[in-house]
């Protein structure tokens, strides 16, 4: 292959994957203590919109912080539905994600006038890591994209470290798995899963606001279109490890570069093949084909038996 | 010594039930102290208030001769009491390390820290393997050691021996008399007196509610425990169950329609024996009470008998049409949000084992709703229920007429066998009365009868034709007229043992 | 007077919630929420145009997902999927819609319909397997398959079914046997006395059939449906998602066949999820889902008005929607509280 255009092709992957890669970990948090949050497209919506009215304002880490701001204070709505009042998770984030939809639109308009087209909003330059990208291919590609990429790299030991080495971790899963032993282990359920569904809304807004601050630069309405569903099913194909979710989310930025790859090169493939190809790996691995894919034993499911 | 534990007056009611009336409890350091008493004695739930997770109506707390107050588990852990539930409370998917320092408050476990009978506790238990792959032996070790963890220094055990096998009862009696030789203390709640002499020092038996016999076990035989747990008259303040006292009545003399050969089902919840083996006949126009301890097998020979559960060998051939009056009236038997008559229509499609179904409210797939309220109707006024009308919510019944309804719904299918678990469990006197004549009057229309009370006072007082007694898993009859002492110290027993 | 009050409570309550907080953030943001209200008004009932062209053109899909997914929820399943069973619908029906034009329409139109119900049921059989076998939650799997059937919608309109230039990602239009035909002067088409039909049929299998009343106690008690009914709650339940689909399908066929005449990508503004709140808001009532369906394609035609006239944007109006399933469930939630206080205090068991 053309290096030039592996290189281009290996920089969309990592590119395309970066807000997956944030609102998945995010979703993972929440599924491993027994939440399923159908409000993260709601959420990365609502940090996509915060990030340009703070970048519009207060520049890119204004931007950062409000989309954080905003992914936090549409999911607390979810947290009070569904965690505290233990109310249908599903419908609830399906009701979270049509709020931001109608909010978002509204608000937009609002600020930045009926057109809105030719917004443009600064952006986060790349970030050259200095040695690391002069190695062939692989360099320019993956060391000389924005922070926030690399923050989102960051995000993933920190994650697994959260999950597996701390106590807070230990009973979140504890909490995901059977939250009526949990809670006789001393575990307050409730609270430990508003905390992780609250830390997953942070970086699905984080996500949302990567969309805006480190790709397209503007926000349009639904520019989500439907990655936070991607997300939860990068969850599922991730099995639930922050480090599958890692590789989920690449397969998921590279077939979507793919396709411009294979328009590039004028190749007969249809290019929905690769699009489709991680959706259906992600079935496979829900029915045991590779290997055991443990879905959180009470995905979903409220604590039995009152408040803890 | 004094006392580092001092449960004084304790009383709880749940509703219309007294569980417990004024109940004394004394643990001492050192000492490993058996809880005695039949079912519903209220031995759990004085052991749930001393962790904490039943706040009692009156009485205090002591430890120490310090008063101290336990509003929730997480106190009594701070106060050093540890508690192993009769139900498993381990998360199954998790690591046994990651369940024990979950119990712990720790980050990761801290071998260094564990003492002697952890660490023996602890052979044979692999830190790295997920709890689901452990059998039950296993589940109930980490239990104790996952309490142990939490650094209790009183001990308490509901049932713990239950699941175990003989060998592994020996190997767990004898940690806890270490445990308890090097300081600790240790309650026992259990039915088996064996393991009693095996192990505890000092005994205590309720009996209803109250203390009946507390003192060092030295002074005590089996017999003496069993008196004390079973026999003898009730105190005068107990009403006696208003049909006691009826002659049994004639022998049945219609033939066969139940005809278990050696089934044998497995445990419902992987826990406790199952049915082990059972051979049993049972002739129309029979009552036959079943007698037994929770968790002994009874409740999968009843669910066998309503085919909801497959034997696993042996042949049952058993009459149809066959109806189950299940042990949990809101979820098992009755769907709250339906209405009267959409629960009625519920038993009557069902129609027994076959599934043949209620053939006057059903036309080719269509339920024919007029005769389904008007038969509701009937059913509600023939069985007393009250309520006003067919349309409530099930679920807003009292508990007397939710059970009558159920029981009407049965009877109206003119069962040829007739199951009832605990039918009378949590009534007031009325009801109960009402569900026993009901009872009463179908095996008299030819009904073979098989009921089961977890309260030993009403099997005896039933007046059935036949008495069984399960005891882990295995069938045992004994003649109708067995007294109190007696079907109590069978109940000990399993069948194989001899008398204790 | 007890129906009047449920009415009241579970209808009418949720729907002004609603609509207040569209105000209060129009109002918030200097917008006329007055005018923004006439406007929505006038958009959905103004005219007999609007009402038939708009409102209840926008309704059918509402009404016809919304049943589907009401049959699996009151069997207590979640069809999450009716997005992709719709598309897969769409997209078999697009296929036999170009391959009609010599049939007579009293042909081509049922083989439309049926190719929509087969792929609906189709694309729903996965996830019911993996239900059935491995217990697999429907909600994930479903979900999946609505982005496979996106792309496979792509795929065909650049593909086997892209029209005959090869210039625009659009199918052919279907032959003009197999387009439905609309009422004189408007573009509302059969479809939506489809829908009505589904209702009918829908309610009378809830209020009268064994099998409705089955599926109702597995969605229920189903505990208590296997102690006391006997009923075999999986095989309720597959039955149930299969027919959910292949209703959802028949959406897809209806919508291709009714309103677009064609096949193109982003066939559905998300109806799939807009349907869960209409079921949701009529609490699976058939009938109800009618009333619900007319009102969300009522705000769904406003909208368009709210933005041309008062410019105000249309996806205002899901504001509106959230607004009316987070009342729901929260009453829910409060009625479910206040029932666990009044239950009779002799059913808590002692030891």
């Amino acid at each position: 292959m053309d290096p030039i255009l592996a290189q281009g092709f290996l920089e969309a992957s990592v590119r395309v994957a970066t807000p997956l890669l944030l609102a998945a970990l995010g979703e993972m948090l929440a599924e491993r203590g027994g939440i399923i949050n159908l409000g993260i497209e709601g959420a990365m919506l609502a940090g996509a919109l915060g990030a340009a009215l703070g970048a519009s304002s207060a520049g890119v880490w204004g931007g950062v912080g409000v989309a954080l701001l905003a992914g936090v204070l549409l999911t607390l709505v979810f947290v009070i539905v569904s965690v505290r009042f233990q109310a249908d998770q599903i419908i609830t984030g399906t009701a979270i994600t049509m709020a931001a939809v109608g909010l978002t639109g509204v608000v937009y308009r609002h600020a930045f006038g009926v057109g809105g087209a030719g917004l443009t909003l600064p952006t986060f330059k790349p970030l050259v890591v200095p040695v690391l990208n002069r190695i062939p291919v692989v360099g320019p590609a993956l060391f000389g994209q924005s922070v926030l990429v690399y923050l989102s790299w960051a995000a993933v030991p920190l994650c697994w470290l959260l999950l597996f080495k701390t106590r807070w971790g230990l009973a979140l899963r504890a909490a995901g798995e059977d939250p009526e032993a949990a809670a006789a282990s001393g575990v307050r359920v409730i609270g430990i899963r508003a905390a992780a569904v609250l830390l997953g809304g942070a970086l699905a807004g984080l996500a949302g606001g990567t969309l805006v601050l480190a790709q397209v630069g503007t926000f349009a309405e639904e520019m989500t279109a439907g990655r936070g569903f991607i997300a939860i099913a990068i969850v599922v194909l991730g099995r639930w490890h922050p480090v599958g979710v890692l590789g989920a989310a690449l397969l998921f930025g590279a077939a979507t570069a793919l396709q411009f790859l294979f328009q590039a090169m004028g190749l007969g493939v249809p290019y929905q093949l690769f699009l489709v190809l991680p959706y259906l790996l992600a079935l496979v691995a829900l029915s045991g084909g590779m290997g055991q894919a443990r879905i959180p034993t009470a995905l979903g499911r409220p604590l039995v038996g009152g408040q803890s | 010594m004094t006392a580092v534990l001092d449960l004084r007056g304790i009383e709880k009611s749940f509703g219309a039930v007294q569980a417990l009336r004024g109940a004394n409890f004394l643990l001492r350091p050192g000492e490993v102290h058996a809880l005695l008493g039949e079912n519903g004695a209220g031995k759990t739930t004085l052991m749930e208030v001393a962790y904490g997770m039943i706040r009692p109506d009156a009485g205090q707390i002591l430890s120490r001769g310090q008063t101290i107050e336990i509003r929730s588990p997480r106190d009594a852990r701070a106060a050093g009491i540890g508690m192993v539930h009769q139900h498993f409370t381990s998360v199954p998917a998790l690591t046994v390390e990651e369940n024990i320092a979950l119990a712990a408050g720790r980050r990761t476990p801290d071998h260094g820290a564990d003492d002697q009978l952890t660490q023996q506790l602890r052979l044979g238990l692999d830190p790295r393997v997920r709890v689901e792959d452990l059998s039950v032996g296993l589940r109930q070790r980490l239990e104790i050691v996952k309490a142990l963890a939490s650094g209790a220094r009183i001990l308490l055990l509901d049932e713990p021996t239950s699941v175990l096998a003989p060998a592994e009862t020996a190997e767990l009696l004898t940690l806890l008399r270490g445990f308890a030789a090097s300081g600790g203390s240790v309650v026992l709640i259990t039915h088996k007196l064996a393991e009693v002499f095996a192990c505890a020092d000092t005994v205590t038996v309720l009996r209803h509610g109250r203390v009946t016999t507390w003192g060092p076990l030295a002074d005590h035989t089996m017999e003496t425990l069993a008196e004390a747990m079973f026999g003898g008259t009730l105190p005068e303040d107990e009403p006696l169950h208003p049909l006691s006292g009826v002659a049994p009545t004639e022998p049945s003399t219609h033939g066969p329609v139940v005809r278990l050969s050696n089934v044998s089902v497995p445990a419902l919840d992987g826990r406790g024996p199952g049915l082990v083996r059972a051979t049993l006949e049972m002739r129309a126009g029979e009552c036959v009470a079943i007698a037994a301890i929770d968790g002994n097998g009874q409740r999968e020979l009843m669910l066998m008998m309503a085919g909801l559960l497959p034997a696993r060998e042996g042949t049952a051939e058993i009459a149809t049409p066959v109806v189950l009056v299940p042990a949990d009236r809101t979820t098992e038997g009755l769907i709250g949000e339906f209405s009267l008559t959409e629960n009625v229509v519920l038993g009557l499609l069902a129609g027994g084992v076959v599934g043949t179904g209620d053939q006057s409210i059903r036309a080719r797939g269509w339920i024919d709703w007029a005769q389904a309220e008007e038969r509701t109707q009937e059913l509600v006024k023939q069985f007393n229920v009250h309520a006003p009308g067919v349309w409530l919510r099930a679920g807003a019944l009292s508990g007397g007429n939710q059970q009558k309804l159920i029981l009407g719904r049965a009877l109206e299918q003119h069962p040829a066998v007739l199951i009832a678990e605990n039918p009378t469990r949590g009534l007031d006197i009325q009801a109960a009365m009402e569900i026993r004549q009901h009872l009463r009057e179908a095996v008299a229309r030819g009904t073979a009868v098989l009921f089961y009370s977890s309260d030993l006072d009403e099997v005896l007082s039933w007046g059935a034709d036949r008495l069984l007694v399960l005891a882990s898993g295995e069938v045992r009859e004994l003649p109708a007229t067995a007294d109190r002492d007696q079907v109590g110290r069978a109940m000990l027993t399993p069948a194989g043992s001899g008398t204790p | 007077m007890n129906r009047l009050r449920q009415f009241g409570v579970g209808f009418l309550l949720p729907l002004a919630l609603g609509l207040a907080a569209l105000s209060l953030l129009l109002w918030g943001l200097d917008y006329d929420p007055s005018a923004g209200l006439r406007a929505l008004w006038s958009g959905a009932f103004g005219s007999w145009y609007a009402l038939t062209s708009a409102t209840l053109v926008r309704a059918t899909p509402l009404i016809i997902l919304g049943l589907g997914f009401a049959l699996a929820f009151r069997g207590g399943a979640l069809n999450i999927g009716m997005e992709g069973q719709f598309l897969a619908g769409a997209i078999a029906a697009t296929w036999v819609g170009v391959r009609v034009g010599a049939w007579h329409p009293l042909l081509a139109v049922p083989a439309v319909w049926a190719a929509g119900i087969l792929a609906g049921a189709l694309w729903v059989l996965v996830p019911v397997l993996l239900k059935l076998r491995l217990g697999v939650l429907e909600v994930i799997t479903t979900l999946l398959l609505n982005f496979v059937a996106e792309a496979v919608v792509s795929y065909m309109v650049q593909g086997p079914l892209q029209e005959v230039s090869r210039v625009y990602p659009q199918s052919d239009p279907l032959a003009l046997a197999a387009q439905l035909p609309l009422l004189g002067g408007t573009r509302l088409h059969l479809g939506f006395a489809v829908g009505l039909v589904l209702a009918g049929v829908g309610a009378l299998i809830f209020a009268r059939s064994v099998w409705g009343f089955k599926l109702k106690a597995v969605g229920a008690g189903p505990r208590a449906a296997w102690m006391s009914g006997r009923i075999p709650s999986a095989r309720l339940l597959a039955g149930a998602l299969l027919i959910s689909g292949a209703i959802a399908g028949l959406g897809g066929a209806i919508e291709v066949g009714g309103v677009t005449h064609a096949l193109f990508q982003n066939l559905s503004p998300g109806y799939g999820f807009t349907a869960i709140a209409v079921a949701l808001l009529a609490r699976g009532d058939p009938i109800g889902i009618v009333g619900t369906g007319l009102l969300f394609g009522a705000l769904e035609a406003g909208a368009s008005a709210m933005q041309r006239d008062a410019g105000i944007p249309s996806v205002a109006v899901s504001i509106v929607q959230a607004t009316v399933i987070i009342v729901i469930l929260l009453g829910d939630v409060a009625a479910r509280r206040r029932r666990t206080l009044t239950v009779a205090p002799e059913v808590i068991e002692v030891e």
